[in-house]
C-alpha cells in the first residue's frame, strides 16, 4: 500500500502529461507547419516562411467567406444573447412548474448528433420554403449556440440579489427604468461574454453550415473545400492558425467577463463586510 | 395612561398606517391571519416575532413588494390596494442593504431623486444632506464595495430617507452587524428617528432591539398579533405566556382563580401563596387555572438577617456566572419548577455555594397574571 501511495503522485502527474499532450499535440502541428516552407506536413520542417499567411489576403474566396462568416457569427451571437438573456432570466428569477424541464430542453443542442440536428433543419427549412442561404445558417448557429449562452447568462444572472431591483422600484424607479439602471449594467459583462462565446462557435462550426448553406461558404467550408487540393493545405494550416489563436483570445476574454458578472451579482452585502 | 403621555409628546394622535383584517395566504398556509394595526404618524413601531410570525410578509405589503389576500391597507389616509411599489409614500432599508455595487455612494443616495428631476445644486444639496444624516460626510465618492457593514448600513439609510418618505419600512437593519456596533446603531436609529420626524416601522427578531428603539411593539406569532402596547406594558404586562416567554425569562407559576372582578384577581399559588394581581385588559379566564409570573430580575436575594414584605424561601440548585450578573436556579417547596433569579453580582451572588438555602425578596406589582 505504502508503495503503491508512494509511486501514485508520480503515475498522475505523468498520466496528467500524457492526457494534455493526447489533446493539444495534435493542435500545436497547425501552427509548426504554418510556417513551413514545404506544401506537405512532414519533419523536419524545411525552412521557415510566413508567405502562405501573406498569401491569404489575396485570395478573394477567402475574403468573402470570412465575411459570410462575420456576418453569421455576429448576427447568431446577437440573436442567441437575446434569447438566452430572456430564458436564463425567466429560470434564474422565477419559480414554476416545468421550469427544470424547459432549461434541459434548452440544453439538450448541447449532446445531440449535430448531423442530426442538421438533417432536421434541412428538412424543416425546405419544408418551410425557405431557400438556403446565410439566413438559414443563422438560425441553425443560434439553435446551437443558446445552450452556451444560457450557461454564460445563469451564472451571470445567478444570486442576482432580487432586493436589488425591488430598491430601485422602493426608489420610485419603473420596472423598465429598473431593468436600464440597475439590472442591465450589473449583468452587461455576462452579456458580452455571451455574444463573444456565440460569435466563437458560430465563427468555428461546420456540419450544421455545410448543410444549410446555399452557395455562399463561410470560414471551415471554405476550409474544407481548399483540402481537396493538396498544395493549398499550408495555407489552409496558416487560416487554421489564425482562426485558433483568435477563438482561444474570444474564449479567454469571455471567461474573464463571466467570472466578473457571477462576481459582480453576488449582492456584498452587511453580512461578508 | 403612560401611552397617551407618551404620545402626546412625540406628535398628535393621527394615523399614519392602517392596516385592516389584512391575511395573506398561499396555499392552505396563512403567513398573515386577519392582522389589523394602526401605526401613528412620528411613531417608531416595531414588528416583533420570531422567524415566520408574518412581520416581514406585513413590512413587504406595507410596502408595496407583496399584496393582501384580502383586508386593505392605507397610508396617510390613502388606500394602497394596487398602488405598486414605484408610487408608494414608502422607503425601505433592505436586510441586505441592496446597496448597487456598480455605483458609488453618492449615486446610490441619489438614485431614487433622478426620478424627481431636481435642477444638479439641489440635487447635490439633499445628497449631502442625507449623508450628513447618517454621518457619512466626505464618502461620497467611495464605491459601494468599499464600505464595511455599518457604512452600508448608513447609506441604505440616505438612500431612504433621501427621498423624505412619509414611512420608513426597516426590514432587520441591524441583523448584520456585529454586536457593539449593533448597539451603537439601536441608539442612533432612534436619535435619527426622533430629528427627522418620520414614522419608522421596523422588523426584528431581536427583543432587545425592539424594546430599546420603540414607542410601540406589536409581538407576532404564527401570523397573528399577540399584543401592541409601549416596550415597558409588554415587558411587564405580556398578555400571554407565548409573549412573556419572546420577551426574555419569564418564571411561570401555575395558578387557581379565587377571585376575579372588573380589575383584579385573586390568585392561589403554592409557592407564592394567595396573591391578589391586576387584571390584564385582555385577560379572559379559561377554566379555573392562571398562570402567574415573575421576571428573574424581579426576585433578590435577600442577604442575613434581611426581611422583605413579601418573600420565598427555597435552596440554590445552581449557579451560572455571567460577569456582570449571576444566574440562580433557586428550587422552592411546593413550586413544580424552581425559580430563576438574576442577581447583579455587586453583593457576592456570584459566590453563593449551590446548595445554600436561601430567601428571595419580590414587589407585588412584579406578578403579572396570564390566561391560561
Amino acid at each position: 500500500m505504502t508503495a503503491i501511495r508512494r509511486f501514485l503522485p508520480g503515475w498522475l502527474s505523468s498520466y496528467a502529461v500524457l492526457y494534455l499532450l493526447f489533446l493539444y499535440l495534435p493542435v500545436i502541428f497547425l501552427p509548426i507547419f504554418s510556417i513551413n516552407t514545404a506544401a506537405t506536413p512532414k519533419f523536419p520542417l524545411s525552412g521557415v516562411t510566413l508567405h502562405w499567411y501573406e498569401d491569404l489576403p489575396r485570395t478573394p474566396a477567402l475574403i468573402d467567406a470570412t465575411w459570410n462568416s462575420l456576418i453569421v457569427g455576429v448576427s447568431a451571437a446577437i440573436l442567441s444573447t437575446v434569447l438566452g438573456i430572456l430564458a436564463a432570466r425567466s429560470i434564474t428569477r422565477y419559480r414554476y412548474p416545468g421550469r427544470r424541464p424547459i432549461n434541459g430542453l434548452i440544453m439538450a443542442p448541447l449532446v445531440l448528433p449535430e448531423v442530426i440536428v442538421a438533417i432536421s433543419m434541412l428538412l424543416v427549412m425546405l419544408q418551410l420554403g425557405l431557400s438556403l442561404s446565410l439566413f438559414t445558417v443563422v438560425l441553425g448557429h443560434v439553435l446551437v449556440c443558446i445552450p452556451y449562452s444560457m450557461t454564460v447568462l445563469t451564472s451571470g444572472f445567478e444570486g442576482f440579489d432580487r432586493s436589488l431591483e425591488e430598491a430601485s422600484a422602493d426608489l420610485g424607479e419603473s420596472a423598465f427604468g429598473t431593468f436600464r439602471r440597475v439590472t442591465l449594467p450589473m449583468v452587461a459583462p455576462a452579456i458580452i461574454s455571451s455574444l463573444l462565446v456565440c460569435f466563437t462557435i458560430s465563427l468555428d462550426e461546420f456540419i450544421i453550415a455545410f448543410f444549410l448553406t446555399g452557395t455562399e461558404a463561410t470560414l471551415p467550408i471554405y476550409i474544407w473545400g481548399q483540402l481537396r487540393f493538396a498544395a493549398k493545405l499550408p495555407g489552409v494550416l496558416a487560416l487554421g492558425t489564425l482562426l485558433l489563436f483568435a477563438s482561444f483570445l474570444l474564449m479567454t476574454v469571455a471567461e474573464i467577463l463571466r467570472r466578473r458578472a457571477a462576481r459582480r451579482t453576488q449582492n456584498e452585502g452587511g453580512l461578508y463586510a | 395612561m403612560l401611552e397617551r403621555i407618551q404620545s402626546e409628546r412625540t406628535q398628535p394622535d393621527r394615523t399614519m398606517i392602517e392596516i385592516r383584517d389584512v391575511t395573506r395566504s398561499y396555499g392552505a398556509f396563512k403567513a398573515l391571519d386577519n392582522a389589523s394595526l394602526s401605526i401613528r404618524e412620528g411613531e417608531f413601531f416595531s414588528l416583533l416575532g420570531p422567524s415566520g410570525c408574518g412581520k416581514t410578509t406585513l413590512l413587504r405589503m406595507i410596502a408595496g413588494f407583496d399584496t393582501p389576500t384580502s383586508g386593505s391597507i392605507a397610508v396617510d389616509g390613502q388606500p394602497m390596494d394596487g398602488i405598486p411599489a414605484n408610487r408608494r409614500p414608502t422607503n425601505m432599508v433592505f436586510q441586505s442593504y441592496a446597496i448597487f455595487p456598480h455605483l458609488n455612494v453618492e449615486q446610490n443616495v441619489a438614485y431614487g431623486l433622478r426620478r424627481l428631476r431636481l435642477d444638479a445644486g439641489e440635487e447635490k444639496r439633499r445628497v449631502e444632506e442625507a449623508l450628513a444624516q447618517v454621518s457619512l460626510t466626505g464618502l461620497g465618492k467611495r464605491r459601494a464595495t468599499e464600505l464595511s457593514g455599518g457604512q452600508r448600513q448608513r447609506v441604505a439609510l440616505a438612500r431612504a430617507l433621501v427621498m423624505r418618505p412619509k414611512v420608513l419600512l426597516l426590514d432587520e437593519p441591524l441583523s448584520a452587524l456585529d454586536k457593539k456596533l449593533r448597539e451603537q446603531m439601536q441608539v442612533e436609529l432612534r436619535r435619527l428617528q426622533q430629528a427627522v420626524g418620520i414614522t419608522f416601522v421596523l422588523v426584528t427578531h431581536d427583543q432587545y432591539e425592539a424594546l430599546a428603539m420603540s414607542d410601540r411593539i406589536a409581538v407576532m406569532f404564527g401570523g397573528r398579533i399577540a399584543q401592541v402596547a409601549s416596550p415597558k406594558e409588554i415587558y411587564q404586562r405580556p398578555v400571554n405566556r407565548q409573549v412573556a416567554d419572546f420577551l426574555g425569562g419569564m418564571n411561570f407559576v401555575k395558578a387557581e382563580i379565587v377571585e376575579e372582578n372588573g380589575a383584579s384577581l385573586v390568585l392561589d399559588t403554592l409557592g407564592f401563596g394567595r396573591v391578589k394581581t391586576d387584571k390584564p385588559k385582555a385577560f379572559v379566564r379559561n377554566g379555573g387555572n392562571a398562570t402567574l409570573g415573575i421576571r428573574p430580575e424581579r426576585l433578590r436575594v435577600l442577604w442575613d438577617n434581611a426581611t422583605a414584605k413579601f418573600e420565598v424561601a427555597g435552596k440554590v440548585v445552581e449557579r451560572h456566572y455571567f460577569g456582570e450578573i449571576t444566574h440562580l436556579i433557586v428550587e422552592i417547596p411546593g413550586l413544580e419548577k424552581p425559580l430563576s433569579v438574576t442577581e447583579t453580582n455587586d453583593f457576592g451572588a456570584d459566590d453563593i455555594p449551590v446548595g445554600t438555602s436561601i430567601r428571595l425578596g419580590y414587589d407585588p406589582e412584579a406578578l403579572v397574571a396570564m390566561a391560561d
